[in-house]
């Protein structure tokens, strides 16, 4: 049996790594989410076959009551909402993995060896610090705790002396095999949890999501070193090396780097970066009509998205504006800064959700090239991202970010609220250029008005 | 004989590397599904917190089960939770495809 049962884990374990690697494009993808449900059916199911006397009315319930909560919560989720319920999973991983160390602690009649001791150790304390950080991040990108960063002096001071608690707690469990211990142990890591999220600023979360999909994988790692599950240990290892990818990924597109992030207090500073500008400059504006006119008369246009474009809600007007262009004989694409959305590739879902044909839609290192050769590119909600100062400027603090080079292409029309900076307080000289066009509004009202310029 | 935690480790050490390199072949605009995804996957944390809900001298709400329990009902948000919002997310990205 416990042969057969190896089997069967590692049937369902490749099937993991499958449905990841379908994700490489849109077609296969598919497929790879069905290979990773049968996947986790399978390991299930294999799990009840090395079960001695499960207690099935228990789980019947709790697995039925799970699922109905989460097939609500991923049928009625709205798209620019993904970031939380991401973050909301991952803290429900983080408290599963706790719950599970706990239990297995009060398992009575089960001895554990010393390793596993730690390895119970490890997996709880990776799980509460998972748990709690998630839901601060939770609170912070849904709104419901404030998204500035909140920091006070003696911060790192007090994490490192949690941290000490914590491990010092670990050690008191290890020799007395303390239950006293181990909770104590549990609630430091969860209070270090909120400790180390609260420092980081709103502007940081993409990172911050990404870096607890990562803490959450390792979490389900723990517990499987703690069961010598190797199902668990191989699906905990590559969502943890999958989310550390991720948090790399938007480092380097946010050129931070992940200490800075980690320590946190950006987006607390004011805007004194700004004060380079010097005296008021000059900007042409111009209204939607002339924009209209501009676009339909161009061989090419790219739309550079960003955020400010779905909180106005706007994508499927500009999708309907874009189509027109098209049909007008425009070639008309759109290009994507990785961190245009508030989680790693959210602006292709969001644009995706609006009908954006996937050929249209590129990433920033294929498109940046072909600004050069565009007619006209429209920014619309976006502001730091086509920043010259990022290569230019080296006093700047975005000074080496990757941009979009928007301010490469022969006309740009920028589509702004104001005159404001964008969150990092940076004034742009894009803004200021002489082939450039403000256009001002809010984004879904000034997309309209440009679907009428161009639709008689 | 070889400790049961030298083999784990070995599992995972070279899980992390076939995570490493799957995950990097993941195109950019995926990385939400990706995600989303991986959340799903990670509620294989589940199988862990059944092993928990079990019979215990013939007690069966146990502090032990009923935290399993627990552990099965949050897992099982993010499994079924994950797998269908990915699979929302990716029949966006397909239906353009015609």
């Amino acid at each position: 049996m416990e042969n057969i049962s190896a089997i069967l884990y590692l049937i369902a374990a490749v099937l993991f790594i499958l449905a990841l690697k379908g994700l490489s494009s849109p077609v296969s993808a598919l497929r790879g989410n069905l290979y990773g449900m049968v996947g986790m059916l399978i390991a299930v199911v294999t799990t009840f076959l090395i079960m001695d006397k499960p207690v099935l009315a228990l789980i019947g319930a709790a697995i039925a009551g799970g699922a109905v909560i989460g097939a609500w919560r991923a049928k009625t989720v709205q798209m620019t909402g993904m970031p939380e319920l991401v973050a909301a999973m991952h803290s429900l991983v983080g408290l599963s993995a706790v719950l599970i160390a706990v239990a297995a602690i009060f398992h009575s009649g089960v001895e554990h060896t010393p390793v596993q001791k730690v390895e119970l150790f490890i997996g709880a304390f990776i799980g509460a610090i998972t748990f709690t950080a998630s839901v601060v991040a939770f609170g912070k990108l849904s709104g419901k705790f404030g998204s500035k960063a909140v920091s006070f002096s003696g911060q790192h001071l007090l994490n490192l002396l949690l941290a000490i608690a914590m491990v010092g707690f670990g050690i008191v469990y290890f020799v007395s095999d303390s239950h006293a211990a181990f909770l104590a142990m549990v609630a430091v890591a969860l209070v270090l949890g909120v400790t180390l999220i609260i420092p980081i600023g709103g502007a940081d979360m993409p990172v911050v999501v990404s870096m607890l999909n990562s803490y959450s994988g390792w979490a389900a790692a723990g517990i499987g070193f703690t069961l010598n599950n190797p199902v668990l240990i191989i699906a905990g290892a590559c969502v943890g090396s999958s989310g550390a990818i991720l948090s790399y990924i938007m480092c380097k597109a946010m050129n931070r780097s992940i200490v800075s992030v980690l320590l946190g207090g950006f987006g607390a500073e004011p805007a004194a970066a700004a004060a380079g500008a010097s005296g008021p400059k000059n900007y042409k504006s111009g209204s939607a009509e002339d924009a209209g006119f501009l676009m339909s008369n161009a061989d090419s246009v790219i739309i550079v998205p960003g955020y400010g474009l779905a909180v106005s809600r706007a994508q499927h007007a500009l999708q309907e504006f874009a189509e027109l262009l098209h049909e007008a004989g425009v070639k008309v694409r759109y290009a994507i800064h990785p961190v245009a959305g508030r989680m790693p590739g959210h602006m292709n879902v969001l644009l995706a959700e609006a009908e954006v044909p996937y050929e249209q839609v590129q990433e920033m290192e294929e498109i940046n090239s072909d600004f050069s050769n565009t007619d006209v590119v429209l920014v619309i909600g976006a502001n730091d991202v086509v920043n010259p100062a990022a290569q230019k400027d080296k006093a700047s603090p975005i000074y080496g970010m990757p941009i979009l080079e928007a301010h490469k292409a022969r006309t740009v029309i920028v589509v702004k609220r104001s005159m404001n900076a964008g969150y990092a307080g940076l004034d742009n000289e894009l803004f200021y250029m002489d082939k450039t066009m403000m256009v001002f509004g809010d984004a879904k009202k000034v997309v309209e008005d440009l679907v009428k310029s161009v639709a008689h | 004989m070889i400790d049961p935690f030298i083999t784990s480790l070995t599992v995972f050490v070279l899980a992390v590397f076939v995570g490493y390199h799957v995950v990097w072949n993941v195109t950019p605009a995926l990385h939400t599904p990706l995600m989303a995804v991986t959340n799903a996957i990670s509620g294989i944390i589940v199988v862990g917190a059944l092993l928990q809900v079990v019979d215990i001298n013939g007690e069966t709400l146990t502090l032990t089960s009923v935290l399993g329990a627990i552990g099965i009902f949050l897992a099982s948000i993010n499994i079924f939770g994950g797998f269908l919002v990915t699979q929302r997310m990716l029949d966006m990205f397909k239906k353009k495809k015609k």
